[in-house]
């Protein structure tokens, strides 16, 4: 017996000492007159998985509270809200994947739900669409500038503010010797691909399409220009750039071979954790807002949120007892205890130093990443089709045109155009 | 055996397969023949954490009431077949009478996404099933006359590779062939060439994923001719070795003609596998260098908006690959169990 209690506490030291973390929760909540089933199904970022932890503390004898937290919610979630009951009773959704669940027409309209229930949400929290407040949005994302301060000091240059400037520290960093491959990026071909594209033309003051219309708006100046300059940012980057998703381009910083890079916001925490950088990584790293382009005053990047929704193919009490659960765990608390988890859209919220790259890039006036029912067409038109013009195989003009016609064949078929 | 008792053995089985294969594919062609209704647009005012702006969003009731009128969508015929995304006939035609040279043409061709698929699908087919089929013989042949001790762990170390899954076994090998990997670094080394990276460049990427394939399946043509060595006739080896003929005569003379089914058998099995090579190309990273048919199917299917009706024709047209690849096969088979 005394054996067993001295085993188990020295595991607890044991895993005190490795700094076990258990994601932070909120205050007990008591919603013990709420009934109803919750099941939330979302992607696996470390500030889901905190709500949802958050939210289990509300489950009682008549509530039941469950998720599935997956990767691959993107790849289930039309087909699971479809079913009729909906399986699921509420899914964490951003920007780009709330549209393919409105064109499907499963998005339930929360007005009601949130004039009884959501004195907590403040009004930048409501997505708002033609009137109906379709998701509340409790966390921003946006792709900046990450940078290690001390190799930049190296080589004596500034942090910097442009891609132009980008080009000219890197450069300088590879004459002195610094680093071999000073950038590195999420240029893995196909999502990753496209989403720089995007990111570089919005920099540029360029729209993906022509106004009020599903047509591709690709042939132009900016389309170009924006070509040009990733190309020759990826000319100071390690030569297998075309394979590099988040996952790629973080283990290459988090090695300590690239100095700068375009990162999303939801990774700086874990870059800068304790846990599989090599030395001198963490407490070096500093983040900056993402570089305008082209003399412009847009940072060269897409805003993003994820947010709560809906659906409609559920029970009333269901889609209260969702509500509530949710509404009740997203308080300035969950995002004080999670600061570093994500960039939190809740008032009271104080941001860390990782949040500092989303604000910024949102104050200096970073666009929405677009939600057209046919941008995922484009999107994935051009991660497929500009990897010609990155492997010098064809010129600007034609990737462009080539992306132009793989998104007017997969729109006609889609039926927008 | 009377045929009421032949067609009571085979209903189960027939049942089955019409259930599970015919029908699916019968659903898959019926919808490779629609495109979706058209999509009502109407413009609003969305607002969100970043400001309100004008926005396109698709009139949900309109769209539903079309659905419910036209559920499986608009009859496109062959069309989704032959727009750019597939056999493009139209772009195909442009090319041929704009061209400047054969050369020309063939670049353009290459331009378009399934045919650069189908070039790389048919270059790993025709490249693995040689290679995967001689490998395989000569590692029969070997392990076949070692020891009888040794045999049982060479066999396991052989087959390793085919039990590894083909995803894991690629990423694996995806971070050892990367410029800062073992693998990688090793060739910068032996070809003093700090730039030399296998990810980079097409070429050396189709010979890397080659070579995977072929690392990946020449267990199971190891093992099915392995099985086979053991049921050469032992007599009939015997009076050649009588008459004198050396070992590498006997192997041609004897062993080749007697595993000729077999190696009927690996080609069939192989030639079917590798047309839909799928798993080497997520594990590798490898899209912007080649992308297969299977690939393209996936990438219709895993985007955020799906196509479903262009999925299925290029699933259709996997189908139709397969059965004129597999033709000469089946028929030669078909001729040997008619005669024999």
């Amino acid at each position: 017996m005394r054996r067993q209690l001295t085993g188990a506490l020295i595991a607890l030291a044991f895993a005190g000492g490795l700094g076990v973390q258990a994601p932070a929760l909120a205050a007990e909540c008591d919603l013990g007159d709420v009934n109803g089933r919750v099941n939330v199904l979302g992607n696996e970022f470390p500030a889901l998985q905190a709500i949802m932890a958050a939210a289990g503390t509300c489950a009682h004898g008549g509530l039941t509270v469950e998720d599935n937290l997956t990767q691959e919610h993107k790849d289930i979630q039309v087909a699971a809200l479809t079913a009729n009951p909906s399986e699921y009773t509420g899914a964490f959704v951003a920007n780009s994947s709330l549209v393919p669940l409105m064109n499907a027409n499963l998005v339930r309209p929360l007005n009601d739900l949130v004039e009884q229930y959501g004195e907590n949400i403040s009004d930048r929290q409501k997505i708002v669409i033609d009137g109906n407040i379709v998701a509340i949005a409790f966390m921003a994302n946006a792709q900046h500038l990450m940078y290690r301060k001390d190799l930049l000091e190296q080589a004596g240059v500034e942090p910097p503010a442009t891609y132009e400037e980008v080009l000219e520290a890197a450069q300088a960093i590879k004459d002195a010797d610094v680093a071999r491959y000073p950038l590195t990026g999420t240029y893995q071909s196909g999502w990753n691909l496209g989403e720089e594209f995007i990111n570089m033309y919005m920099g540029y003051g360029g729209s993906l399409f022509m106004a009020g219309t599903a047509e591709a708006n690709l042939e132009t100046e900016e389309a170009v220009k924006a070509l040009e300059t990733m190309k020759s940012l990826t000319e100071l980057m390690n030569p297998d750039y075309l394979t590099y998703d988040s996952n790629g381009a973080s283990t290459q910083f988090e090695g300590g071979k690239a100095v700068m890079m375009n990162m999303w916001g939801s990774r700086a925490g874990a870059i800068t954790d304790d846990e599989g950088a090599v030395e001198g990584v963490a407490e070096n790293t500093a983040f900056g807002p993402a570089p305008t382009v082209g003399g412009g005053e847009t940072p060269a990047t897409t805003l993003w949120w994820d947010g709560l929704v809906i659906p409609k193919n559920i029970s009333d009490e269901d889609a209260e007892a969702t509500f509530r659960v949710l509404a009740s765990v997203l308080t300035a608390d969950l995002a004080n205890d999670n600061a570093e988890a994500a960039v939190w859209l809740i008032d009271g919220y104080e941001p860390v130093a990782t949040a500092e790259g989303v604000l910024a890039s949102a104050q200096a006036g970073a666009k929405p990443y677009p939600m057209l029912p046919y941008v995922g067409l484009m999107h994935t038109a051009l991660g497929d089709e500009l990897v010609e013009y990155l492997q010098g195989s064809e010129s600007a003009e034609k990737a462009l045109a080539d992306a132009t016609a793989s998104y007017t064949a997969a729109a006609r078929e889609g039926g927008y155009l | 055996m009377p045929h009421r008792t032949f067609w009571m053995f085979l209903a189960p089985s027939a049942i089955a397969m019409v259930l599970f294969i015919a029908l699916p594919i019968i659903s898959v062609i019926v919808q490779s023949l629609y495109i979706e209704n058209e999509k009502v647009l109407i413009t609003t005012e969305s607002c969100g954490p970043f400001g309100c702006t004008e926005n396109v969003t698709v009139d949900e009731e309109a769209t539903a009431r079309l659905l419910e009128e036209q559920p499986l969508g608009r009859f496109n015929g062959l069309g989704t077949y032959t727009n750019r995304n597939h056999l493009a006939f139209d772009e195909l035609g442009a090319a041929w009478s704009a061209r400047e040279s054969f050369g020309d043409f063939v670049g353009e061709v290459m331009n378009l996404p399934f045919y650069k698929a189908l070039a790389f699908t048919l270059t790993y087919t025709f490249a693995t099933t040689p290679i995967v089929l001689f490998l395989g013989f000569l590692l029969a042949l070997a392990v076949n006359s070692l020891h009888r001790w040794l045999k049982g762990v060479v066999i396991f170390a052989t087959l390793l590779p085919f039990i590894i899954t083909p995803l894991i076994g690629s990423l694996v090998l995806f971070w050892m062939i990367d410029a800062d990997g073992i693998i990688g670094s090793t060739l910068q080394w032996l070809y003093d060439d700090p730039t030399l990276s296998l990810k980079a460049s097409p070429t050396l990427t189709w010979i890397t994923l080659i070579v995977y394939g072929v690392w990946h399946t020449t267990p199971f043509a190891f093992i099915v001719f392995y099985a086979g060595l053991q049921t050469v006739p032992g007599e009939t080896l015997e009076s050649a070795m009588i008459d004198g003929a050396t070992r590498f005569q006997r192997t041609l003379y004897v062993t080749i003609p007697y595993l000729a089914p077999l190696v009927l058998f690996v080609t069939l099995i192989h030639l079917m596998d590798s047309f839909r090579v799928f798993e080497p190309i997520v594990g590798f990273s490898a899209e912007a260098n080649a992308t297969s048919l299977s690939w393209i199917i996936y990438n219709d299917l895993s985007q955020e908006t799906k196509l479903f009706g262009s999925a299925a024709a290029t699933s259709m047209l996997t189908i139709i690959g397969i059965s004129i690849i597999l033709l000469p096969v089946v028929y030669r088979t078909w001729r040997d169990f008619r005669t024999g």
